[in-house]
């Protein structure tokens, strides 16, 4: 993985930019003054990178940004340092949550944010729109990944993505036969296997059950699992009360997820695929992309609106999606990369089914349930993620 | 004589700190009140304070979207705790959890700090209380981890008690009691010992000479006199247990209690108004449970 990084990349977009280079007022993606609502989308963007400030400041989910203090072994932001004269600071962060509080502070020039908050940010008016025109490595990622509904808003794109990944259904085959290939075993069936299912402990896992009665109650009307009206929401939570009766317990700490499926204590549930190649060989499960399709996330890199640096802040962007670095962040968490020739330096991408477009396709990728119904709807409302988190909590109970 | 005496006295010298504790000696009340500050400064300012910033957190609102706090008066989030099914049934669950907790920590602990007290030797006694303590040497974390991988499926717990027939509970609310009876154990012992070491021998042997059995001596003269030890090892017992949420969160299965909710609406909902709302019921019941113990007169001897 650790062949030297060539310069073409970031060095190139550097190079260009000295060319265009403008005064560096007028170069920022400047904050959106206006209302907050998502449809405003602030009209200042920026159309030139000009000269780096020296510093840059990230936020992202742990092992997004390496630079060998962790792991001497992993380091991608050093190349980065020396390329372009922007020195790093950077904040984990452990929830979308956190990271949506952390964005208020104005501390940060650039957000690594999955679905369930990069709508929210743009709401509040703490990111900016991405030129990615400017973005030489743009043209390199997946088309299937572009322009969704939770990197971009009213056409215009909020960032780069990321790596992306599904949340799976994991299986012990001895205590799972026949292998599942339905959710229906974590659901209508799940009191086979009582006190041994799992599920996702968080509000966004209703997404889960949405999917699921999309196929199996089609008279609901499930067209996005992300945008459900009342009915549909009170369907969903029905369900999944009746699970809860099943469940032994929800995860959230993956650890926590990998050591219950290894001791047994858990045989049947949600899943990532890091976890499943974390489990130690010898164990007895697998897992599988159910009929019904799955959730997953796909993250996206977002520029602050009231980025100090945004000269490093858009080098930054464009070098992790270069297929060096996009390689090296996604292989060490976990998913699969947005770069398509990020495989030529990752030897596990088929694991991640990565470029797969008929496996992204079954994705539901994790976005934020607003009251602006996102499937298309004029004539519903739909319940949002604080009426998602209200009744995640009842369901636990 | 006079001058002799004044020779071989050290001269007074006059220096400003001299100076400054001939004001204070000289001014009691301006003694007291400098005595006072420091700790009044950190119970006013950080401890009532902090509480009162709770209070009003609580009656605010939170648009649900952009995530930013409205600072509208409302009562909305404390009716909603107070009227809601859910948080009455967590409510009682916590309550239970650690009225239970307490409960098996009192029975434990009774033996084992009598033993220390009255039975064991002074060596025995100094090592029986290092002994007690070396668990608090031990992150909590680890200890709560070290209970998950008993009480699991192929756990310490099912493999010794296999030959018996005894199986794990498992992940759940048994588990939780378990673990926290376990965590608050020390802050237990350690009180009802310290009671029990003011009990004096000579208390046991008069009884004993009047005729009174064992167990008549424990329950009307060592009981009464151990009684403030007791609740003020229930007081750590209790208030520890209402309050936790990571223990519920390694072992407790499906379940939460009010910590949890607390810590979903900060973390995962970023709804800082309810979660103040929820924070104000363990605080309304310890209230009550102090209230109640010192009536009893148990904080007194404290």
């Amino acid at each position: 993985m650790h062949t030297p990084i060539r310069r073409r990349g970031a060095l190139g977009v550097t190079a260009g930019a000295m060319l265009l280079l403008a005064a560096c007022g007028t170069t920022s993606g400047s904050s959106p003054s206006t209302s907050a609502a998502p449809s405003a989308a602030p009209s200042v963007t920026a159309t030139t990178i000009g000269a780096g400030e020296g510093t840059v400041s990230i936020l992202a989910w742990p092992g997004y940004v390496e630079d060998g203090s962790n792991d001497p072994a992993v380091d991608w932001v050093t190349p980065f340092e020396t390329q372009t004269g922007c020195q790093v600071t950077s904040k984990t962060y452990g929830t979308s949550d956190e990271a949506f509080s952390l964005m208020k502070t104005g501390d940060y020039d650039v957000v690594a944010a999955s679905g369930d908050a990069s709508l929210r940010l743009v709401a509040a008016g703490d990111v900016a729109p991405v030129n990615t025109e400017l973005l030489s490595n743009y043209d390199g990622i997946y088309d299937f990944l572009k322009m969704q509904s939770w990197n971009s808003v009213d056409g215009q794109s909020y960032g780069i993505p990321h790596g992306y990944g599904a949340n799976l259904l994991m299986y012990n085959t001895e205590a799972v036969t026949p292998a599942p290939t339905s959710w229906d075993v974590v659901f209508d069936k799940a009191s086979s296997y009582a006190g041994k299912v799992t599920a996702y402990d968080s509000p966004i896992y209703i997404a889960d059950a949405a999917v699921y009665l999309m196929t199996h109650q089609p008279d609901l009307g499930i067209k996005n699992p992300y945008a459900l009206d009342e009915t549909q929401l009170a369907a969903a939570v029905d369900l999944l009360k009746a699970q809860r009766a099943h469940v032994g317990e929800y995860w959230s700490d993956y650890l926590k997820s990998i050591q219950s499926f290894e001791t047994g204590d858990t045989v049947v549930g949600t899943t990532w695929q890091v976890i499943a190649n974390s489990i130690p060989e010898g164990t007895p499960v697998d897992v599988v992309l159910p009929v019904e399709g799955v959730t997953g996330w796909s993250d996206t890199w977002m520029v602050a609106s009231k980025a100090k640096s945004p000269n490093c802040a858009y080098q930054w962007l464009n070098y992790i999606a270069s297929p060096e670095a996009n390689a090296a962040a996604t292989a060490y968490f976990g998913e699969a990369p947005s770069n398509q020739a990020a495989c030529e330096f990752r030897t596990d991408c088929e694991a991640f089914h990565a470029g797969d477009a008929d496996y992204a396709a079954k994705i539901w990728y994790w976005s934020t349930p607003i009251a602006e119904c996102i499937d298309g709807r004029t004539d519903a409302t739909c319940t949002d993620y604080s009426a998602w988190t209200k009744a995640w909590a009842e369901i636990k109970g | 004589m006079s001058t002799e005496l004044q020779e071989r006295v050290p001269r007074i010298r006059d220096s400003p700190a001299r100076r400054a504790s001939v004001v204070l000696s000289r001014h009691a009340r301006l003694r007291l009140g400098l005595l006072l500050t420091a700790p009044l400064f950190w119970l006013g300012l950080v401890y009532i304070a902090a509480l009162a910033a709770l209070l009003i957190t609580a009656l605010w609102t939170v648009d649900s979207f952009t995530g930013l706090i409205s600072t509208t008066w409302t009562l909305d989030n404390i009716v909603e705790v107070v009227t809601g099914s859910l948080y009455q049934t967590v409510t009682l669950r916590t309550v239970a959890v650690a009225a239970l907790v307490t409960v098996v920590d009192i029975v434990i602990a009774l033996p084992i700090a009598f033993f220390m007290a009255k039975v064991a030797s002074p060596r025995l006694q100094r090592a029986l209380v290092i002994a007690v303590l070396m668990p608090l040497w031990a992150s909590y974390l680890v200890k709560a981890y070290a209970w998950r991988s008993v009480l699991s499926n192929d756990g310490l717990w099912d493999w010794a008690g296999a030959p018996f027939g005894i199986s794990s509970p498992g992940y759940g609310l048994t588990a939780t009691v378990i673990t926290l009876a376990y965590l608050w154990l020390p802050y237990v012992i350690l009180p009802i010992y310290a009671g029990l070491e003011r009990v004096p021998d000579s208390l046991l042997e008069a009884s004993s000479d009047l005729g009174a059995s064992t167990s008549r001596t424990l329950r009307t003269v060592v009981l009464p006199l151990l009684w403030p030890a007791i609740i003020a090892g229930s007081i750590f017992s209790f208030s520890l247990s209402l309050g936790d949420y990571i223990t519920v969160n390694i072992v407790g299965g499906t379940n939460q209690l009010l910590g949890n909710l607390v810590y979903t609406n900060v973390g995962a909902a970023n709804n800082l108004p309810l979660a103040a709302s929820i924070a104000l019921i363990p605080i309304v019941i310890m209230f009550v449970y102090l209230t109640a113990a010192r009536r009893s007169g148990a904080l007194n001897s404290l």
